[in-house]
């Protein structure tokens, strides 16, 4: 093809003016599965590149392998949303010299947008992709290998970045259209055999948690959203993906059917069990920055009313129209809660860093109604405490805490407090739930914590909101 | 003391080891180490002391167990170690 | 009334949160001979040490004609549970010689006749024998049929419609009845089949039983939801208590209630219906008092 983009890896590097000292980025739509992040950081390694900078949507197990990069200099930089396995641990206990940058979802959307946070080269995985750079993240032809769906977390690199390379294990004839990342954005186009574990991308089928305890907190969770006064007739969702988060989905369908009331749409990481209900009419519209399993990838690729957002658009705090501003309710899950309200989603109650701030803050902030959905205790670990290790979700964003000693509601809201007292459901200070925690397994000893920061986490309006100190 | 074991590996639970020692060693090894390592252990010395153990030597496996499982699992190893049961025939 | 097997430290930390009225943890069934000695330690610290709340702690002990009969007892009335199950009762002098046992360790801690005894009917002599069990002792709370041992007994298979039950559920119902005392049906272990299980539920309340026996939390729903009574019940009994209110404000031995005279099995079966929704949380209790 005339103009064809399509060039080795190594030739798209040179072509980029990628620098030592520069930033480099990449989006985790492949999850557990990426080999991307991998495969293009042992090329830069490869070809001699140090210092470089690496700005992720988020970072897990499988990139265990930047460990030994981060050894050798070649990378020096990281800013994520999320950070766990081996990595983490390693980053925790003092591994890179300067502090990884946390952003949520959409605090990584905006600052790119806004110029703060600044990438020189953006490698962008894709499942299909033409020889102009038009790619998606679904198939395209027969020999697609990988589907992961919505690229939302790509998007904001693929408009901002300097440079674009999109890698793909599926070039497929011009036009690649409908698609996320334009080729108008895109300078180079790589082909590689794979993208990702298709396996580990996204699960299959999606299993109900038999688990009582999950269970028992999701029907806690449906009651409060059902007699919440936010649930009427073309009222909005998200949850996150959680053994509880996936099951109040299905306690609030069968209420919905019962009283005859549908969502206009749906948001966020999109699940089979939003597809589902979708598909039965229930919800008008999924509003898709990244489908997080099977069912909800296929159905971005065929169905016109489920939609492909970037990150900005999703959960954008500065941007007034991100859809996080229309949400009315969301359910969310926690690592540790406090009496404050404050919410930690990113770092364990060891002190390792085990987790992401995904789009916790943005929804919790702009959202009517933000539920967090968590046990009392995991184990001997308790998941409400006097004070957050980490704070991650600021408490004046959180309305109410499930757990399955009992439902807390924030002082700040005592409208819903009434109305949830009023249908029966069995109120309790967070106080008591932090005391009852310590009455069950006594108090934990503080942690070993350092002197050195290796993490900072921003608010999305771009300040800072708490340091992370490495463990001892 | 014959060398005793007494609980699981499963989550919630503890499982002890106890072999002849002198004095009350204990190595414990904890998925909540940082925050409780030295409550359990407290725990599991003060219960031996109450058995009336003063020599053993203890290896403890725990995964997030409670206190009272803690006290069930060393007494029931010691009882097994010793002999001699803390209820009446 | 919840199982939950004595050597599980993990489901006996959390067993109330799901609001059964009563646990039962186990010592007999669920646990292996080797254990015994293990899990008799583990329910003793348990009951010690967790705050159930205002959950009836129960444990099933393992036989007195056992090795471990006796340490259970010891074991648990020295943690001061609020009721032993006596597992494969089928003679009235099984139950006075626990109720003697029971005695003996209460009387060392200074702690006597707290506790209660409930008695599982596991065969057929013990059916035979229900109502001379059920009197059996004071302490006697309430009498339980255990099915899978029974039916083995009678030499058949338990089926899903219960035909092979249907006699010793009438005979526990009727002797438990005479004596004064609750009885409790026994458990149903396919987690998977909902449907079944609310059917059983539905038939041992129609025969009269007070309660049933679940092995998972995700059971006690459907019990709940069988067991609540309706809007419409309860509109009715709250106007039966309130005509008895009347009439005792009035100093009348009469009942009547829109200017019918009130029978007495009406009065009871309402009051049985306010007890029923307050323990199942559809009516606060200080509005009844």
């Amino acid at each position: 093809m005339r103009n064809s983009k399509v060039v080795t890896l190594e030739e798209a590097v040179k072509r980029s003016g990628l620098k030592d000292g520069m930033t480099i980025s990449f989006h985790h739509h492949f999850r557990g599965g990426d080999k991307v992040v991998n495969l293009v950081v042992d090329k830069l390694a490869e070809m001699g590149f140090k210092n470089l900078k690496l700005a992720a949507s988020s970072l897990s197990d499988v990139h265990k392998p930047l460990i030994e990069h981060i050894k050798n200099g070649v990378i020096t930089g990281i800013s994520t949303s999320g950070l766990r396995g081996e990595l983490a641990d390693a980053i925790s206990h003092g591994l890179l010299n300067e502090p990884v940058i946390f952003r949520s979802h959409g605090g990584r959307g905006s600052a790119i947008a806004d110029g703060e946070l600044k990438i020189d080269v953006a490698f962008l995985g894709a499942s299909a992709c033409d020889e102009l750079g038009n790619a998606c993240g679904v198939p395209r032809s027969e020999n697609a290998k990988s589907i992961c769906g919505s690229l939302g977390y790509a998007l904001p690199d693929a408009r901002y970045a300097k440079h674009v390379v999109v890698i793909t294990d599926d070039l497929v004839a011009y036009p690649n259209l409908p698609a996320g990342i334009r080729g108008a954005d895109v300078e180079s186009v790589v082909v590689v055999e794979s993208v990702g574990d298709s396996s580990k991308i996204s699960a299959g089928a999606i299993r109900d948690s038999k688990n009582p305890r999950d269970i028992l907190l999701a029907k806690q969770a449906a009651k409060v959203v059902i007699n919440s006064g936010y649930f009427q007739d073309g009222f909005s969702i998200q949850t996150g993906t959680g053994g509880a988060s996936l099951a109040v989905v299905k306690y609030i369908r069968e209420e919905m059917l019962n009283r005859g009331i549908k969502a206009s749409f749906a948001l966020g990481g999109i699940t089979a069990h939003m597809v589902k209900l979708h598909e039965e009419g229930l919800i008008g519209r999924l509003i898709d920055v990244q489908s997080f399993d099977k069912v909800a990838a296929e159905s971005i690729a065929k169905d016109p009313s489920h939609v492909e957002v970037s990150s900005v658009e999703y959960a954008s705090g500065v941007h007034t129209g991100s859809a996080t501003h229309a949400l009315d309710i969301v359910i969310l899950s926690a690592l540790e809660v406090d009496t404050q309200f404050n919410v930690n989603v990113l770092v364990g109650s060891d002190g390792i860093i085990r987790g992401a701030i995904g789009g916790h803050q943005d929804t919790a902030a702009d959202s009517a109604l933000s539920i967090i959905v968590c046990p009392l205790l995991r184990g001997r670990i308790p998941c409400v405490v006097p004070k957050v290790t980490t704070l991650i979700t600021p408490g004046k964003s959180v309305d109410v805490v499930v757990t399955e000693y009992g439902i807390a509601v924030n002082p700040a809201r005592p409208e819903i407090a009434e109305k949830l007292k009023a249908a029966g459901l069995h109120l309790v200070d967070i106080k008591e739930l932090a005391a009852k925690a310590t009455a069950i397994i006594g108090t934990p000893d503080p942690l070993p914590f350092g002197d050195k920061v290796v993490g900072v986490v921003m608010n999305r309006d771009g300040s800072v909101l708490d340091k992370i100190y490495n463990v001892k | 003391m014959k060398n005793s074991i007494a609980g699981t590996l499963e989550s919630g639970d503890i499982m002890v080891t106890i072999g002849p020692g002198e004095g009350l060693q204990v190595d414990l090894q904890s998925s909540v180490a940082a925050q409780f390592g030295r409550q359990i252990k407290a725990v599991i010395i003060q219960t031996l002391e109450g058995l009336g153990v003063k020599d053993a030597h203890v290896q403890a496996v725990d995964k997030g167990a409670l206190d009272c499982t803690i006290r069930a699992r060393v007494t029931a190893a010691a009882v097994r170690a010793t002999g001699k049961d803390v209820w009446k025939d | 009334m919840m199982f939950v097997p004595g050597n599980n430290p993990g489901m006996m930390a959390d067993a109330h949160i799901y609001g059964p009225d009563s646990i039962m943890l186990d010592l007999e069934d669920s646990v292996t001979m080797a254990e015994k000695d293990a899990a008799r330690l583990l329910v003793h610290n348990a009951l010690k040490s967790i705050d159930y709340g205002t959950t009836e702690m129960v444990v099933r002990i393992n036989p007195l004609n056992t090795p471990y009969g006796k340490k259970d007892v010891e074991a648990v009335v020295k943690a001061g549970v609020d009721v032993i199950r006596m597992p494969k009762t089928e003679t009235a002098d099984e139950v006075r010689e626990l109720e003697a046992e029971i005695l003996k360790v209460e009387t060392e801690i200074g702690r006597v006749g707290e506790t209660k005894i409930m008695a599982a009917i596991e065969s057929a002599l013990g059916v035979v024998n229900a109502y001379a069990i059920a009197t059996a002792s004071k302490r006697m709370m309430g009498i339980a049929l255990g099915a899978e041992d029974y039916s083995a007994n009678l030499k058949t298979n338990r089926t899903p419609g219960g035909a092979e039950l249907l006699l010793a559920r009438e005979q526990i119902v009727v002797a438990a009845r005479a004596a004064g005392i609750a009885c409790f049906d026994t458990v149903y272990s396919n987690l998977d089949d909902m449907e079944t299980f609310r059917k059983e539920v539905e038939l041992i309340k129609t025969l009269g039983f007070d309660g049933k026996s679940i092995i998972n939390p995700r059971q006690i729903e459907v019990v709940n939801s069988v067991f609540t009574p309706t809007e419409k019940e309860i509109t009715k009994a709250r106007a039966v208590v309130a005509a008895i209110k009347e009439a005792q404000a009035k100093g009348s031995g009469v009942i009547s209630l829109n200017g019918k005279m009130v029978d007495r099995p009406v009065v009871l079966r309402a009051e049985r219906t306010i007890a029923l929704a307050v323990a199942a949380g559809v009516i606060d209790k200080e509005e009844v008092q």
